[in-house]
């Protein structure tokens, strides 16, 4: 019995001990700190550590140019180890350390898990509010059925990706005819699954779609199964919203046995798929995405060029990537100067919702009604001849159709509570 | 296995820890009062519920299950239709404090139709039918949406249920106390079966399940009326978690969240009613603490499960408990030097280990090795050798001492003493 | 349908044999010592790194070899000073012992070749079609699989029913005592059966590394499938293993392959697709295929937990 009290007594002493280190108040003049929660352990610490790379980097850019209001960004760095009941923690401790941003994108279920966090802690705590900024999570609901006023979305959503990459198509008509659906079987890969039949139909596209998998996430280790219903299929056509090795898997298997399909994703020049794929996705995988590498060349960005050069310098193993961090952070910059203040939460949501900003591929609006952005999207194909390759894996992407904004815009049924 | 003393008469001064515990627990949040760190409690109090259902299994059974957290899960889930039912009810219906009951009633159903098959055998064949039970009800979670909510998991409100007691459960705090005393109200109930024939019955069906079925009882019903009551208090602590945290998903019945309740009560001792309180509490704080101080938290968990399966079986309570045995049985006279002697040396040696482990993360993982690390409050540069050749060194020379030193000599003590103190 | 037909079984046959080299070694090691190794896996893991790495240096060919070797010699060790301390406080210490050893290697090699998947890709000789089939390619090297998973299931037979040494390991599997009074060092053999067992699944990485990905996750992807395999197989029999493999490998392959649903097949009956019966009355085989092996697993343990061909029961 002397052991429970004993036992008790320590690990009591030693919660104290961290407890009250963490809960030091930062001054009111100290930086502006953003939480980074995203895994950085565990299987997706790549992409975890990769992100913190480019806000980390981005936070520098601005600081050297004087920072917000004077004042320094600094990101804090915290693990969810991909679990949205740990982000929802995560998020608790950034409030008790007196930090008002919070900013992810791996992962829409943890992406919902902290909108529903924030606004909880919002709603029930005046004093203390937080905004999340979101940089990758793209699950539709969260600009509408589950839209909140204290969340932004910086990256296209699903159903913008589909409407840019359908109206290519539809541009391209005689390119597709037949459309073989593999997603992976969550409700992002539902979600394409069900709305590209949608599109295909309200666009009036003259294509079929010939097959519609759904598999489990993660765990199909040999795709030669799904490549054989796919040449079955005799489709000339796939969309695929995959990512990670689910992504790579399915692009080598489809290469292996020589099947001559186009390849459309989301995440073709995601981290790690470039070099998992190597030059085998060369003009078969495309990508719809807000940015690459040789858009800069091509438009003769020369700034935003020497941007991803430093990053190259700084970060030899990656590449600048996410093109949306950049807006998102210097939107936000330019909303917190545009209220004067750092805390107040509610005036900078005001001030980002409904903001045009000059980004280098052209102006991008944040949509009043839901907070989702609106930019031109880019479709992209693997090509080896590429002026910039990605993540050192020998393979880039070449811009096929740059699509304006106007045709990657989708409405919204977002009806948020504003306070 | 010292397990149960008899209980012999209700020395009222026996009973001290269970009225020291309570006004501990009710400090503790005035103390450590950040929103997460009563977040934390709280979720100590859940995981205390949890390991002691699944040491009634483990324990007090002999039956190791790698999948209780189904019933935990299916517990959270159920007790979470019922939150959101209220909630769309506009606030009506079963008071929050009740709520935990709809877990625990979730978990003793699954429990009665898992258990059914599950326990017709015991040892590693149990062990299995668990793990695929285990893996088919989290891989099923994204197969039936409308019950699991997807991979997004399922949402409600704790402040929009009525209480009985008529207080507002927004702030954590009034949380934090709720769940106290369902700790508390489970932690006597389930103590009070250890006590039971019932009780008894499972340490004999553990023990030898041959001679107890000379006794008389049946092995797999006593196996299944354990299994189902275990089941019902791990679906009850579910129906908390959905409290605290007013969030479910598929993580809930997942292999992450059964290996760590079988971590914890494992690392805490088996043998003991608190070791699973420990081992719950530690492993909570653990997994939410060590992974903002260390990259490496993963590793310490699995290096600490290898080093208590292998050199303390019993778990940490185990641990204090035999040296206390020893101290009181003056075993400690003459050789309290030599056991100090061997515990700082293996502290000296873990430190060393420690540091050897952040430096090769750093090295290994870091964006830039040669940047300055900050290690153990020294800054050091994990590209020259000298912090290595350190490092290495306290560790070997630590455990060193310890096993090739502290131990022999302590064992000549010893030997010593039981020659007539003839050195 | 022919084609589908065609392509499952081949296909199937082949995630078959991979399933096999896995599980090969666990079947030995479980039926002899009892052990649930959750930690086969994870030399299986080692195989695949251990022949990356040796490959950069050596190729393929020699990295074949080596491999193998050396995941036998740390099996050995494994055993040598993990398990055998362990084995006499019971089997649930040692089935925890592995379970920990299962996140210590993984995160080990998390740490040294980092947690994205490492180019391990097959041989150029390798690389080439040897022949096509309704329009899709097969490489040599997935006949190379087929080859090396025949060619161990030879050895293995011929070494433990052909052999003395077999011979002794047949013995110790159902009378590890008499074996011992018999004058035979049963731990020494209980060890090298370990690392033997160790350096299947090793053999098992070199190959599967290539087939699949070679990355920290696989050994937790794989892990679970090893064991249906050997549970429904039977603890102890190589046969059986190879029957099971062969079974999961086309079923999960032929309900990943095959676009059907009940509902679809048979009719709606009227079934909505909600609530328990419903969903699943509705649901796609390709969505049911990941919760095939466990469901397996589940039934076999409750109606038969001998397995196929098993000889004993733990």
């Amino acid at each position: 019995m002397l052991r429970n009290k004993k036992t008790g007594l320590f690990t009591g002493t030693v919660i104290g001990l961290f407890m009250a280190i963490s809960s030091i108040a930062y001054a009111q003049e100290g930086p502006i700190r953003i939480s980074y929660i995203e895994p950085l352990s565990g299987p997706f610490a790549n992409v975890g550590d990769a992100g913190l790379k480019h806000f980390r980097f981005t936070a520098e850019k601005i600081n050297e140019q004087g920072g917000i209001l004077g004042r320094d960004i600094e990101i804090v760095a915290m693990d969810n180890k991909q679990s949205p009941s740990e982000s929802v923690q995560l998020v608790q401790r950034s409030i008790d350390q007196g930090i008002n941003f919070v900013t992810q994108g791996n992962g829409s279920n943890v992406a919902g898990a902290i909108v529903e966090a924030v606004d909880r802690n919002n709603r029930r705590n005046e004093d203390n509010k937080v905004l999340y900024l979101n940089y990758a999570a793209v699950d539709p609901a969260l600009t509408n059925e589950r839209c909140s006023f204290y969340h932004f979305r910086f990256d296209a959503a699903s159903d913008i990706k589909l409407e840019a990459l359908s109206n290519y198509m539809k541009a391209h008509d005689d390119d597709v005819d037949k459309i073989f659906l593999i997603n992976m079987d969550y409700s992002h890969g539902q979600f394409i699954s069900k709305r590209m039949k949608e599109l295909v139909e309200e666009k009036g596209l003259d294509a079929e779609v010939v097959g519609d998998v759904l598999h489990p996430i993660g765990q199909v280790r040999d795709f030669s199964p799904y490549v054989s219903r796919i040449q079955q299929s005799g489709a000339d056509t796939v969309v695929s919203g995959n990512w990670g090795n689910d992504l790579s898997l399915l692009v080598r298997a489809v290469d292996s046995a020589g099947v001559d399909v186009d390849i459309y994703t989301y995440y073709g020049g995601g981290l790690g798929t470039p070099a998992a794929v190597g030059p085998s996705g060369e003009d078969i995988l495309y990508q719809v995405s807000e940015w690459h590498a040789d858009v800069n060349v091509d438009e003769g960005l020369e700034e935003y060029e020497k941007w991803f050069q430093e990053f190259k310098q700084r970060y030899p193993e990656i590449d600048w990537y996410y093109h949306r961090i950049y807006n998102q952070m210097y939107m936000l910059k330019a909303a917190i100067e545009e209220v004067g203040d750092a805390e107040d939460i509610d005036a900078i949501a005001r001030a980002l919702e409904g903001m045009e900003f000059e980004s280098p591929t052209g102006t991008v609006t944040m949509r009043a009604q839901d907070h989702q952005i609106l930019q031109s999207m880019y479709i992209s194909v693997m090509d080896t001849d590429a002026k910039y390759d990605a993540d050192n894996s020998g393979v880039g992407f070449r811009t096929v159709a740059k699509i304006p904004v106007e045709q990657a815009t989708v409405e919204t049924s977002c009806n948020m509570r504003r306070p | 296995m010292a397990t149960n003393t008899a209980a012999g008469g209700t020395n009222l001064l026996k009973l001290w820890p269970w009225m020291a515990a309570p006004l501990v627990a009710i400090v503790l949040p005035f103390i450590f009062d950040s929103g997460h760190a009563i977040n934390l409690l709280s979720h100590m109090g859940v995981a205390i519920i949890f390991a002691l259902s699944y040491n009634m299994l483990l324990g007090n059974t002999g039956l190791l299950s790698f999948g209780h957290a189904v019933y935990y899960g299916l517990g959270a889930y159920v007790a979470m239709h019922v939150l959101r039912g209220i909630n769309d009810a506009g606030g009506e219906g079963l008071p929050i404090e009740l709520l935990p009951l709809t877990g625990a009633g979730a978990g003793l159903f699954f429990g009665i139709i898992f258990g059914t098959f599950s326990v017709r055998r015991a040892g590693v064949i149990f062990a299995m039918i668990t793990l695929g039970l285990g893996a088919l009800v989290h891989s099923s979670s994204l197969m039936f949406t409308d019950f699991f909510g997807g991979e997004a998991g399922l949402f409600g409100y704790r402040d929009e249920a009525p209480s009985l007691f008529g207080v507002d459960y927004a702030p954590r705090r009034n949380v934090y106390f709720l769940v106290v005393a369902w700790t508390l109200i489970t932690a006597i109930l389930i103590f009070l079966l250890r006590k039971t024939p019932l009780g008894w019955m499972a340490n004999a069906v553990r023990d030898n399940p041959e001679r107890a079925q000379f006794v008389g009882y049946d092995p797999t019903i006593v196996r299944f009326i354990q299994f189902t009551l275990s089941a019902a208090f791990a679906g009850l602590a579910g129906g908390l978690l959905v409290i605290t945290d007013e969030i479910v998903n598929a993580e809930a019945v997942g292999a992450l969240q059964s290996g760590a309740v079988l971590l914890g009560t494992f690392i805490g001792g088996i043998g003991y009613f608190i070791g699973p309180i420990v081992g719950g509490v530690l492993v909570t704080f653990l997994e939410s603490s060590l992974s903002a101080y260390t990259e490496a938290w993963l590793l310490y968990f699995g290096l600490m499960f290898i080093a208590i399966v292998m050199f303390a079986p019993m778990g940490l309570v185990g641990i204090v408990h035999t040296q206390y045995l020893n101290w009181k049985a003056d075993d400690w006279k003459g050789n309290t030097g030599a056991r100090l002697y061997i515990l700082f040396a293996g502290l000296a040696g873990i430190f060393g280990l420690i540091c050897v482990i952040e430096l090769s993360y750093h090295y290994f993982r870091s964006w830039d090795p040669s940047a300055p690390f900050p290690l153990m409050g020294v800054t050091v540069d994990a590209t020259s050798a000298l912090p290595w050749l350190v490092c290495f060194g306290i560790t070997i020379i630590g455990f060193g001492l310890m096993l090739f030193h502290g131990n022999p000599m302590l064992k000549r003590k010893l030997g010593a003493k039981s020659d007539g103190g003839k050195a | 349908m022919l084609e589908t037909i065609a392509y499952s079984i081949f296909n199937g046959v082949l995630y078959g044999t991979l399933l096999f080299m896995m599980s090969s070694g666990l079947t030995l090691i479980f039926g002899m010592m009892g052990v649930l190794n959750f930690a086969h896996a994870s030399f299986y893991m080692l195989g695949a790194y251990f022949a990356y790495t040796f490959g950069l240096g050596t190729g393929f060919w020699v990295a074949l070899f080596l491999s193998p070797i050396a995941v036998g010699a740390i099996g050995a060790m494994v055993e040598r000073y993990g398990l055998r301390r362990v084995h006499q406080y019971g089997h649930v210490p040692e089935l925890l012992f592995t379970f920990g050893l299962a996140y210590v290697i993984e995160e080990l090699v998390a740490l040294f070749w980092g947690t994205v998947p490492v180019p391990y890709k097959a041989p150029a000789a390798l690389n080439t079609t040897a022949f096509t089939m309704f329009g899709l390619d097969y490489s040599w090297f997935k006949v190379f699989i087929l080859l090396v998973a025949i060619a161990m299931f030879i050895g293995l037979w011929v070494l433990i029913k052909k052999t003395r040494a077999g011979l002794i390991i047949q013995g110790a599997l159902s009378r590890p005592d008499m074996v011992g009074a018999l004058g035979h060092n049963v731990p020494m053999v209980f060890t090298l059966v370990f690392a033997f067992g160790c350096a299947l699944a090793g053999l098992g990485g070199v190959v599967g590394g290539i087939h699949f990905v070679t990355d920290p996750g696989m050994a937790f992807m794989m892990g679970p499938i090893v064991f249906v395999v050997v549970v429904l197989g039977g603890l102890g029999s190589v046969p059986g293993a190879l029957v099971a493999s062969l079974i999961i490998g086309i079923l999960q392959t032929f309900f990943l392959s095959v676009d059907f649903s009940l509902a679809e097949s048979i009719g709606t009956l009227g079934i909505e697709d909600s609530g328990f019966f419903g969903v699943l009355w509705h649901m796609e085989a390709t969505r049911i295929a990941p919760v095939l092996p466990f469901l397996l697993l589940v039934l076999t343990l409750i109606f038969r937990p001998r397995g196929l061909f098993g000889k004993r029961e733990v």
